[in-house]
């Protein structure tokens, strides 16, 4: 499935680098005597509500989405790995403030918090990935507090401090990169997860706005043409659910190959 | 178990100051002078000044933050800015359509999922395994805005045997609850499939056998129960993805619940009423998950005493 998963990211990768050059139509080009037409040889995906050309928006809508989750992951992770490492390397005072924010961050729904954000600062793809990053980070923390907490207590560790090296050595060289292989199935996932985020903001319309197509601004639009043009709302959603299965199905696979006890079952 | 109660509910005060602080914060991060944004750039100044005043906005922040938090505890969360209702109202009206919603789509996902776990468990690695497998990655991949359309394309639009959108019989309900209870039957799947796996390898499960139950009792009677353990936690912890799924649900669908309310109050800037929602969801998350642990504790004894 891990395969299937990274066919489905390579394809959305490549459609977001060489898809506008690929695309047959420019994505704000107008055909209004044609708006709301179905799929045709000439339009595949059909046109939405302005006459524009649904298969090239989804084309470029990929750099969005694949954008917006690469910022927000990178982010998060590194906010998440800095934080969780100092919290669960020093414990202490250190320990319980970051331990009582990631508390009080996590205490609000998945994504409420980021409406909320987005909500008061205002809908535009900056406040968007403002908004998950300030939410993303949460997870990664609490993963590599736990992970640097059995770490610290390790051999090579203890050696490491006997041998004189510096607090910062020590994390950065030894033990932060105990964690990565658990970091790397969550930015995996997490990938997967801030492109939703991201489509599920855009649908309320608190995302991306127009006229950038955005497969959950689409989606948006695409909801006051259920009864008439259903396939405004068809391929961007096919879009999103592929894109974030790949990850997933990339996710899953990487952490079976990273989980010791999953390897042991197979052997 | 009472010294556990107490330590779970004293742990839970700071966590709920600190939602209250941050909800709090929310209408001082907004760009420039909240009155203004609230009223648009063309308002009045005399207008802007009275809503200043009506909201606190002009006294000192300390002072602001403890009237709102005293608010808060007393149930005050202020006024609507757009109806003039009180606040607490507005929400409390709409939370028997979002609990109704919530209730039925958790019903479908576990009345779905714990079948599906069950027979990829019991057929581990069979060809039923992995298409079980395989459904419940999708189930989770597949957004709810864009199944909730979908569903309304096919049963609304195309068959019409359910009614598209609003809030009466229960065929309202049907199409809702299925989009919102996907993901979380899909979630709920994969943990009861993990969750029986790691108990039929347990000796009690092949003591079972031996002393002559069939292998349906052995599973159903003896490892299903002890695997309930985990997949009841997580039901209780998904329950905030629930909340939050309900929010974009209940406005494909113009279900009048607390989630509608939140967009639309932000739709017309009505802070307040923004505040008084997140406030109510992300309190009502904080007590769900505080009960979660407390069955936990009751289920699993161990718990108590880490």
């Amino acid at each position: 499935m891990s395969k299937v998963g990274g066919a489905i990211v390579l394809v959305a990768v490549l459609a977001a680098v060489v898809g506008p050059w690929l695309a047959p139509f420019d994505p704000a080009d107008q055909e209004l005597a044609l708006r709301l037409a179905g799929p045709t040889g000439a339009h595949w995906f059909g046109l939405d509500e302005l006459g524009r050309d649904i298969f090239t928006r989804v084309l470029v809508g990929a750099r969005i989405s694949l954008m917006v989750g690469l910022v927000v992951v990178s982010v998060s992770s590194t906010v998440g790995i800095a934080l969780g490492s100092v919290a669960g390397y020093f414990g202490g005072r250190i320990d319980e403030g970051i331990s009582r924010l990631i508390d009080i961050l996590l205490a609000f729904p998945g994504l409420l918090l980021a409406i909320a954000v987005v909500a008061v600062l205002g809908p535009s793809l900056t406040n968007v990935v403002l908004a998950l990053t300030l939410i993303g980070w949460v997870g990664y923390a609490r993963l590599v507090r736990g992970q640097v907490l059995r770490a610290r207590e390790l051999e090579f560790v203890q050696a490491a401090r006997a041998l004189g090296a510096s607090t910062p050595r020590i994390l950065v060289r030894h033990i932060i990169p105990t964690t990565l292989p658990a970091v790397t199935v969550q930015a995996t996932l997490g990938m997967g997860g801030a492109i939703l985020a991201e489509a599920a903001l855009s649908f309320l319309g608190l995302g991306v706005q127009p006229p950038t197509p955005s497969w959950g601004t689409m989606l948006n639009y695409g909801r006051g043409h259920l009864l008439d043009a259903p396939h405004l709302t068809i391929f961007p959603g096919l879009a999103i659910a592929a894109l974030v299965l790949g990850f997933n199905f990339l996710g899953d696979g990487l952490r079976d190959a990273i989980d010791p006890a999953m390897r042991g079952r197979r052997t | 178990m009472l010294r556990f109660l107490v330590r779970r509910l004293a742990l839970t005060i700071p966590v709920l100051v600190g939602v209250a602080t941050l909800v709090f914060a929310l209408i001082h991060l907004i760009p420039g002078d909240p009155a203004h944004a609230m009223l648009g750039e063309t308002a009045a100044e005399e207008d802007v000044q009275a809503l200043r005043e009506r909201l606190g906005l002009d006294r000192p922040l300390l002072e602001q933050y403890g009237r709102f938090l005293g608010g808060a505890v007393r149930g005050d969360l202020g006024t609507s800015l757009r109806t003039n209702e009180p606040v607490a109202t507005a929400v409390v009206d709409r939370l028997p359509a979002t609990m109704e919603l919530a209730a039925a789509a958790m019903v479908i996902a576990i009345g779905a999922a714990l079948p599906l776990g069950i027979i990829a468990a019991v057929g581990r690695g069979t060809v039923v395994d992995h298409a079980a497998t395989t459904l419940s990655l999708v189930g989770v991949s597949i957004p709810n805005f864009w199944l909730g359309p979908l569903l309304a394309i096919v049963f609304a639009v195309e068959l019409g045997w359910l009614p598209v959108s609003g809030r009466g019989t229960w065929a309202h309900l049907v199409l809702p609850a299925i989009s919102l209870g996907a993901a979380l039957g899909a979630i709920l799947a994969r943990m009861t499939r993990a969750s029986l796996l790691e108990e039929l390898r347990e000796p009690y499960v092949q003591a079972a056998r031996a002393r002559g139950a069939s292998r349906a009792r052995a599973v159903l009677r003896h490892a299903f129960r002890n695997s309930l353990i985990p997949v009841v936690t997580l039901v209780g912890l998904q329950f905030g993805a629930v909340l939050t799924g309900a929010v974009i649900t209940e406005t494909i669908f113009a279900w009048p619940g607390i989630g509608r309310l939140l967009i639309q109050s932000i739709g017309f800037r009505d802070y307040p009423l923004v505040q008084g929602c997140i406030l109510f969801i992300a309190v009502t998350y904080v007590g769900m998950n505080l009960l979660t642990d407390l069955v936990y504790g009751v289920l699993d004894p161990r718990i108590r005493y880490e």
